[in-house]
């Protein structure tokens, strides 16, 4: 009886998958605001600051390199995502089916879920890493890919399925679980990094900047890593959530908004999470090196518990539950739309597990910055074809939401340029030594005139044809 | 109630943050400040809970 009652609650969580988002539900500032600070001030800024170090980024190319990299970030969200988002109001894979047709999305979906269930599964990872301590269990290093011991993947699996159990409640608990733990988080980065500071030899403000380049980001990379210039940390940071604002993934997050210009609202997220907690991670990382050596354990969580004691330890853990959860409901979204009928918590269950999976291999954590750049390559070809469809296919005499008017399943045009783009991506990486970090923004012109030239052969063929 | 619910909450925060920077001034060590942290930490996830995200009863 009770297990029905469950069911049966669950079963009437509506996420307005194929209908627009009404006026009563929409969100104020505020949601989007706590959303964007809690989401990008997660388990992954643990990784990514200490990855810079490593990288050998100097300090020049991280406080001037990442400040303009973000601000591109808040721009592509506030000028690309957001205005199409609060128009129609619908999520992204309902948008893309319509311009792409049934067959392409349910690729497009299963592609998509899959590296949503990659990222969540780093996060899972990193949650893991501090959840580990009390245990004694044995943490990765810089160079492990595979699952260093059994207590690892025991404790992987447990964090995957709380974060599960959460994601599975769908969005308003997502967005209240970040919204409560996001202004403690972020002090703890803060607070953090203030208290290694004097080991570092900062006791005032004029001592940062020697200190930043003699003994954080000296500019010299670790052994086995590449070197990292201003150019890598503007494009990461601008790149690092390519999927959601030029992938327009984050269509199904904005679609929520009362206006357009609760785009920029990203800017928390962005300049709190990327920039702040991004140099406060990395502050940590080089006094965990300073103390350790280079050959050690790569534990985001050691590092946490290090500095900060239990409060560290505890805030990576909610750190990489506040990215996963809403990873994996997106990636729940993802898969429920290949077949509407399928429940979303469900769904979502299935996803949790398959991440959690993912997670027990540390590859995912140790090679984040090169997934996370592919990962928005990937996808950020069907965002330069929604950007399109939604300006200018109708100006240029074209048909727009193409799939949805012909009534056709697989959109060839967009098929073609999705298709196109990742092999010269591919031949630009591989011929012309173009790193993964590069090729986002050739990417999306290319993409973008793709579409418009394959989809004026394939239409006017057809009206010829008729 | 809530207001004293708030006025933890927002001690929970301080006790996070400003031991930090008396370990930057050198007024305190790193283990003081560890143990401050995780009480503020108690704090703020003790008492947030019950006042932030809470709907407003209709009159």
């Amino acid at each position: 009886m009770k297990k029905n009652r469950l069911v049966a609650r669950l079963d009437a969580i509506e996420e307005y998958e194929r209908t627009p988002v009404p006026e009563n539900k929409l969100k104020g500032l505020r949601s989007f605001i706590g959303m964007y600070a809690g989401e990008h001030t997660a388990g992954t800024e643990f990784v990514i600051g200490p990855l810079f170090v490593a990288h050998g980024a100097s300090a020049f190319a991280i406080v001037v390199g990442l400040f303009i990299g973000n601000l591109l970030a808040v721009l592509s969200w506030g000028f690309l995502t957001a205005p199409i988002a609060t128009r129609r109001r619908i999520t992204l894979y309902y948008q893309l089916e319509k311009i792409c047709g049934y067959r392409l999305v349910t690729i497009y979906n299963l592609v998509n879920g899959l590296m949503f269930c990659f990222l969540a599964g780093s996060m899972i990872a990193v949650s893991a890493t501090a959840v580990g301590i009390p245990f004694d269990i044995a943490m990765p290093t810089l160079t492990d890919w595979l699952p260093t011991s059994i207590g690892w993947i025991i404790t992987v699996l447990l964090v995957g399925l709380v974060i599960t159990i959460v994601a599975i409640l769908g969005y308003e608990q997502v967005s209240k679980f970040a919204n409560l733990a996001a202004p403690w988080m972020i002090l703890i980065f803060l607070a953090a990094a203030f208290a290694v500071m004097p080991e570092m030899g900062i006791n005032s403000i004029g001592d940062f900047w020697t200190a930043a380049n003699e003994k954080i980001w000296t500019g010299i990379p670790l052994a086995g890593q590449s070197k990292f210039t201003i150019w890598h940390t503007i494009f990461f940071a601008w790149f690092a959530n390519m999927a959601m604002h030029i992938g327009m993934a984050d269509l199904s997050i904005f679609r929520y908004a009362k206006k357009w210009q609760y785009g920029f609202s990203s800017a928390t997220g962005m300049y709190v999470g990327h920039y702040i907690a991004w140099m406060a991670s990395g502050i940590l990382y080089a006094y965990f090196l300073a103390k350790y050596g280079s050959a050690g354990e790569f534990a985001p969580g050691k590092i946490a518990y290090e500095a900060a004691g239990l409060a560290g330890a505890f805030c990576v853990v909610i750190a990489g539950w506040t990215t996963a959860n809403p990873t994996i409901y997106r990636a729940g979204l993802a898969f429920q739309s290949i077949n509407p009928k399928w429940k979303r918590w469900k769904v979502t269950l299935v996803t949790g597990l398959v991440t959690s999976i993912a997670a027990f291999f540390p590859a995912l954590v140790m090679q984040l910055l090169g997934f996370v750049a592919i990962y928005g390559f990937i996808l950020m070809p069907m965002g330069a074809v929604i950007f399109i469809d939604f300006y200018l296919m109708e100006n240029l005499g074209l048909q727009s939401s193409y799939a949805e008017k012909t009534n056709i399943k697989f959109n060839w045009a967009a098929g073609i340029t999705w298709f196109l783009t990742l092999i010269m991506g591919l031949v630009f990486y591989l011929y012309f030594d173009v790193e993964v970090y590069f090729l986002g923004l050739p990417g999306w012109f290319i993409a973008s005139a793709l579409y418009i030239i394959v989809s004026f052969m394939i239409q006017k063929k057809k009206q010829g044809i008729h | 109630m809530l207001t004293i619910l708030k006025i933890i909450s927002f001690i929970g925060l301080g006790f996070t943050i400003l031991p930090s920077i008396f370990v930057l001034t050198g007024t305190i060590g790193m283990q003081l400040n560890k143990n401050l942290m995780i009480l503020g930490t108690v704090l703020w996830f003790g008492t947030v809970i019950f006042w932030m995200n809470r709907k407003k009863k209709n009159p």
